[in-house]
């Protein structure tokens, strides 16, 4: 079933809405990480919105799909995400890293309902991604279990451990999705005073993780129609898990964050807030008004 | 006295494991393909289906079981200690230990005797950073009897554990009647000149070198803790109370360990003068059980020595400071 252009339409405006209330709830915080979570926003809104099948009123629903962020840092996205479906109310995105917040730097599976794991510790996500699919396998269960993961976060060795379990015991239940935005927090070396260069290229990412038996595929990560096509598909896997490489710009959605390993951490300004989001305003659209 | 031989440790957690996988549907062992060492391939034959071998890869391993845990899981380690805990340290903090689920860690091939593997796959750190975590239940159970028992409450009580599982035979230290408690120590001598603490297999030692030290004058109280973490706090207490000088035996670096466990309970409760007799801060090397033991001084005869001249420096000390209190200098 592809997205009506209705739908694809309400993804973009949740997406934008993910985007404003990342920015928000950093520059309150004054801490936090801003062009992860904007190169996610996107995906994770396809993922809770059209793909997904939770109950927010019932997070512990234990046939839900699972769902695991191993790229925690950008968790002000992925709470967003949960706020806007109906996991707790968006107001409290003003918590975010507030002293007993429920919304803590890194994702806690113990503060927060909906949080099918703890992250943060770059790979670890992954394994218990890995563990979360295998259970499934063995208790015969139908759930799915979906991980993302940044491209530099497979720097980590874990992650190859971890790939390597998941194709021997064939978990075709299982979706990794790599958000692919080229950028690490200080990265590797370029051209030039502060080039940086990319951790992995397309095809080196797409030869590691085919070389582990996984089937790979590759999307625009902020295409939301695309996005959920290539998570929906990707679930038809048989006998294998699945990846998908999603390109994606970090920052996305702000023209001076965009492509700015900078913006990795970085606090906007007031100035800067109010820049970023007339930037991602809701377009005026015809016939629109009260 | 000699006590009678015993099983080792391993295969009685490969055993035990077998029995309550028949009665407990959530048990897994995940193999850090180090089955045919740690005991559980006594677990796959018998239920090769839960058994889920995850390769020479702990660091996943242990994040595959935090995941099955959230499951329903109880997923069971097998690995060597210095693998389980030092390569795998970050997945079991923060993926196993902050969530407090439901993995149990086993360290095989703890302490002294890993079968000459020398340095590497001796690790003596595992009591001092597995009791640092919160959340986390630290057991090191000294005999077949005792061990059955602990696997059984491991498996049976929700959390986080980790289980020290020595490799070598040991002799039977408790009797078919003996019950396990966990977070209870066992006094199994009593003495009115010093305390001797130890845990694991060390423990066995340990009684043999306090019937020794009998025959010298030297009348020990010993007191084994199979639970390191949560500690009996209690029972140290009133050894300490009783003898007022405690000497702590273990298989592991002095720093850090049972010995440090110890020592923060009574500084706290009852400060005392407490001795660690342990590896001396340094590391180990491969050689026969005997001359480890004898070397590292953690045999019964060499903890027989080391505690009757702790003894009777400890005694003289006091009367050190007795004599610089009644002359008015601080000691």
């Amino acid at each position: 079933m592809t997205l009506t252009s209705e739908g694809t339409r309400t993804l973009e405006q949740i997406a934008r809405q993910v985007r404003r209330e990342v920015l928000k709830a950093v520059a309150k915080a004054k801490a936090g990480h801003i062009g992860g979570p904007l190169s996610a926003a996107d995906i994770l809104t396809a993922l809770y919105f059209s793909v997904l099948n939770v109950r927010p009123e019932e997070p512990t629903w234990p046939e839900r799909d699972r769902f695991v962020l191993s790229k925690g840092h950008s968790s002000i996205a992925l709470y967003a995400v949960l706020a806007l479906r109906g996991y707790f109310p968006v107001a409290e995105l003003s918590t975010f890293d507030e002293i007993g917040s429920r919304l803590q730097g890194h994702p806690d599976m113990k503060a927060l309902p909906g949080l099918d794991m703890s992250s943060g510790a770059l790979g670890l996500g992954f394994s218990a991604a890995i563990g979360i699919a295998l259970g499934a396998k063995l208790a015969h269960d139908r759930f799915r279990t979906f991980v993302m993961l940044g491209d530099g976060e497979c720097n980590e060795g874990i992650v190859w451990e971890g790939a390597h379990v998941a194709q021997r015991y064939g978990l075709d239940n299982l979706v990794a999705i790599v958000d692919k935005n080229q950028l690490q927090q200080f990265n590797w070396r370029g051209d030039g005073p502060y080039g940086r260069r990319a951790p992995y290229t397309d095809a080196e990412l797409r030869q590691r993780w085919a070389a582990f038996g996984w089937s790979v595929s590759e999307v625009d990560g902020h295409d939301v129609e695309a996005v959920v096509a290539a998570l929906r598909s990707a679930r038809e896997g048989v006998g294998q898990p699945a990846v998908i490489i999603a390109h994606t710009v970090k920052g996305k959605g702000v023209s001076f964050m965009e492509n700015n390993f900078r913006w990795h951490s970085k606090v906007p300004t007031e100035e800067e807030l109010a820049a970023a989001l007339a930037e991602l305003a809701e377009p005026v659209t015809e016939g629109a008004g009260a | 006295m000699a006590r009678p031989p015993g099983k080792a440790l391993r295969q009685v957690f490969g055993e035990v494991l077998s029995e309550l996988a028949g009665r407990d549907a959530r048990l897994l062992v995940l193999d850090g393909d180090v089955a045919s060492s740690t005991g559980a391939e006594l677990f796959e034959a018998q239920h090769p289906e839960r058994f889920l071998q995850m390769g020479i890869a702990e660091q996943n391993m242990l994040g595959v079981a935090a995941g099955l845990a959230t499951v329903g899981f109880v997923p069971v380690i097998s690995a060597f200690a210095c693998f389980a805990v030092g390569r795998a340290f970050d997945s079991i903090r923060v993926l196993v230990a902050q969530p407090a689920l439901n993995v149990k860690i086993a360290g095989g091939y703890v302490g002294l005797l890993t079968a000459s593997t020398g340095k590497t796959h001796q690790m003596f750190n595992d009591v001092a950073i597995m009791r640092s975590l919160a959340n986390v239940t630290v057991l090191a159970p000294a005999d077949e009897a005792e061990a059955r028992q602990a696997i059984e409450a491991m498996v049976s009580t929700d959390g986080p554990f980790y289980l020290q599982v020595a490799r070598e035979p040991s002799p039977q230290l408790f009797g078919p009647d003996y019950r396990f408690q966990l977070g209870r120590a066992v006094r199994l001598r009593d003495g009115a000149d010093v305390t001797l603490v130890s845990t694991g297999v060390e423990t066995t030692r340990v009684v043999e070198a306090a019937e020794m030290l009998a025959t010298r004058g030297v009348q020990a109280t010993v007191l084994h803790l199979p639970t390191i973490k949560p500690i009996d706090a209690d029972a140290l207490v009133d050894a300490a109370i009783a003898t007022g000088f405690v000497v702590v035996v273990e298989e592991q670096n002095v720093v850090g360990g049972l010995g440090g466990a110890v020592a923060e309970v009574l500084s706290d409760r009852h400060p005392v003068t407490v001795k660690r007799l342990g590896i001396a801060d340094t590391y180990g090397e491969s050689g026969s059980n005997e001359a480890l033991l004898d070397k590292y001084r953690l045999s019964a005869s060499r903890v027989a020595e080391d505690v009757e001249s702790l003894v009777a420096r400890g005694s003289s000390h006091a009367a050190d400071e007795v004599r610089a209190t009644k002359l008015g200098r601080v000691p």
